[in-house]
């Protein structure tokens, strides 16, 4: 018996020794990956960022460093400057009112509903969030067409044919990406209201406050770090599509969705300017990098 | 009097919710009646009759179904690749003491909510350096990397909740780690594994940015590229077989999303999710 205990004590020791070998043994892989496909890149960005590269002309043959020339560019191109207007637009309504709002909307009336009526609500509400970016383009495509759905419906009222896509085009990159996104924040919300004893709620009624004073001053300081914590990740996801307005308008008509993601790609694959592509992309990446470090604060208050 | 008008209000959630499931609906009704009726239109109408001859047509199209197993190739190897990596890469992090975890979990929670998006551009550029453009496992391994952080740190998590002593025991009986980790910890987090490897898939099979990008040969396009193709070519004139080609393309993440269902609701209590 001691002899068991003894040999399992000299295994124990030895397993620690081998645990930092294991560990590096058991990580490398995934550092590899992660170190060659994106810090690398990251990296690069920074790097490229201030270089006039670019993949036709005279400039493809020989890279320069250009200094802080590519920023003075975008700063000064009124193309750009409009574009991050267009991006805080898109992200506002399209994220922070559209997705966080109706989310939690969505989720405090399902509370308590018929079990029935909400999976039926939810399935419909996820079914939008699962589909493939490029399908749910193509249904916003054809629901807005000239002929499509929507068209029809107003007609039913005797108003005349829009062009939704043309005359309205913000607005409508920015439903289908609520109609895409909503679901996610819905499930995250459902998950924090679900996590609130009910006598809460329920003892703040008996002492008489209203129902709009319950949601204000109980539910919603209840699920404070949720709310943040969402909008944070929302927003990250938001600032990162292109292919639902690539897909939808291409950015245009015009210039009037030519969100930054959609600008860098303009830039830098159809005119070949990577140098100018890269400078968007860096401004992206800190937009982002300032959201994640945020989103962790959020997440540590949380801990 | 009271009763009445919580009645009410209860009635008025009812209709609001009911309003919005039809608004949500209204765009993919259009996509499964438009499938099955050969003379689909832009507008939602149900079809006079039912056939399945715009769904012969896609499937019946080699190009096409091609790109579905290209598809299925690109999106299964990283679901593969992210699961099994990230398993052997969350259990030092999971059971050892390490000096570096708490910065090493950071960076991991840091790069999960960086925006892909914005690395595309140098990435193609390395990709142009390293000759690996045009290469479908280069664009799998990038693919890969990008759901790394992810995948860790939800990995991580799972892990945490299946206690040590029961690997312990194994290990007294002589099992090596690995042996431990296949036969104990994997089986007992089973739910989260397929989490991990579900949200991959979906996320890799609708993605059609790096694709776009990485992949030249038009032979070599997965299904989210060859269908966005299609509906440049086809898309305003044959609604029919567009809607039966993104139903197609849509089966498979519902199919996943169906089996992952009782999964789920685990990865979207926040509050568990980030102890870190």
């Amino acid at each position: 018996m001691q002899y068991q205990e003894a040999k399992h004590q000299v295994k124990q020791i030895t397993r620690k020794r081998n645990d930092g070998l294991k560990s590096v043994f058991f990580l490398a892989p995934s550092w590899v990956l992660l170190l060659l496909f994106f810090i690398t890149p990251m990296l690069l960005t920074i790097f490229f960022s201030f270089t006039n590269l670019s993949l036709t002309g005279s400039a493809a043959s020989k890279l320069e460093f250009v200094g802080f020339q590519n920023f003075v560019n975008i700063f000064e191109d009124p193309q750009f400057r409009s574009s991050i207007y267009k991006t805080i637009i898109f992200l506002f309504f399209s994220a922070i009112i559209g997705q966080c709002f109706f989310g939690f909307f969505i989720a405090f009336l399902m509370k308590e509903k018929n079990k029935l009526f909400r999976q039926i609500i939810g399935l419909i509400i996820i079914a939008a969030w699962v589909t493939p970016e490029v399908v749910v383009s193509f249904c916003w495509v054809a629901f807005l067409g000239d002929n499509g759905t929507l068209n029809q419906l107003i007609e039913l009222f005797h108003f005349k044919p829009i062009a939704w896509l043309f005359t309205f085009p913000m607005i409508s990159v920015i439903i289908a990406n609520i109609w895409r996104g909503t679901a996610f924040s819905m499930m995250v919300f459902q998950a924090a209201l679900d996590d609130i004893p009910k006598e809460i709620e329920e003892a703040a009624i008996i002492d008489g406050a209203s129902k709009w004073k319950v949601i204000t001053k109980v539910t919603i300081p209840m699920v404070k770090g949720t709310i943040a914590t969402n909008m944070m990740l929302v927003t990250l996801q938001t600032l990162g599509v292109f292919t639902l307005i690539y897909t939808m308008t291409g950015g245009g008509p015009g210039n009037a969705t030519m969100t930054l993601p959609v600008l860098m790609y303009k830039q830098a694959f159809v005119s070949y300017q990577l140098g100018y592509g890269t400078a968007i992309s860096l401004t992206l990446l800190l937009i982002g990098v300032v959201a994640s470090l945020l989103y962790m604060k959020t997440l540590k208050m949380k801990v | 009097m009271a009763k009445r008008s919580h009645r009410f209000e209860i009635a008025i959630h009812y209709l609001i919710l009911s309003i919005l499931g039809i608004l949500f609906l209204l765009p993919l009704l259009w996509m499964l009646f438009a499938s099955v009726d050969p003379n689909a239109i832009q507008a939602l109408k149900v079809p006079e009759k039912v056939t399945f001859q715009n769904f012969n047509s896609i499937l019946t199209d080699p190009g096409l179904m091609r790109s579905f197993v290209i598809g299925f190739f690109i999106s299964g190897g990283q679901a593969l690749l992210v699961v099994f990596l990230c398993i052997i890469a969350a259990y030092p992090l999971s059971r050892y003491t390490l000096k570096y975890k708490k910065s090493f979990m950071m960076t991991i929670l840091f790069l999960t909510s960086l925006p892909i998006t914005a690395v595309m551009v140098p990435v193609y550029q390395l990709f142009l350096t390293l000759k690996l453009q045009d290469s479908l496992i280069a664009t799998t391994l990038f693919l890969t990397a990008s759901s790394l952080p992810y995948g860790i740190w939800m990995m991580k998590n799972f892990m945490d909740s299946v206690p040590i002593e029961l690997e312990e025991s194994a290990w007294v009986d002589g099992a090596s780690t690995l042996r431990g980790i296949r036969s104990i910890v994997a089986p007992l987090m089973l739910p989260g594994i397929f989490t991990v490897g579900i949200f991959t898939f979906a996320g890799s099979w609708g993605n059609f940015f790096v694709p776009y990008i990485l992949i030249q040969t038009p032979e070599k396009m997965p299904a989210s590229v060859t269908i966005f193709q299609f509906f440049g070519n086809f898309g305003m004139v044959n609604y029919g077989r567009l809607a039966a080609f993104s139903v197609l393309y849509t089966i498979p993440v519902v199919v996943f999303y169906a089996f992952s269902q009782s999964y789920m609701s685990k990865g979207f209590s926040l509050g568990g999710a980030t102890k870190g």
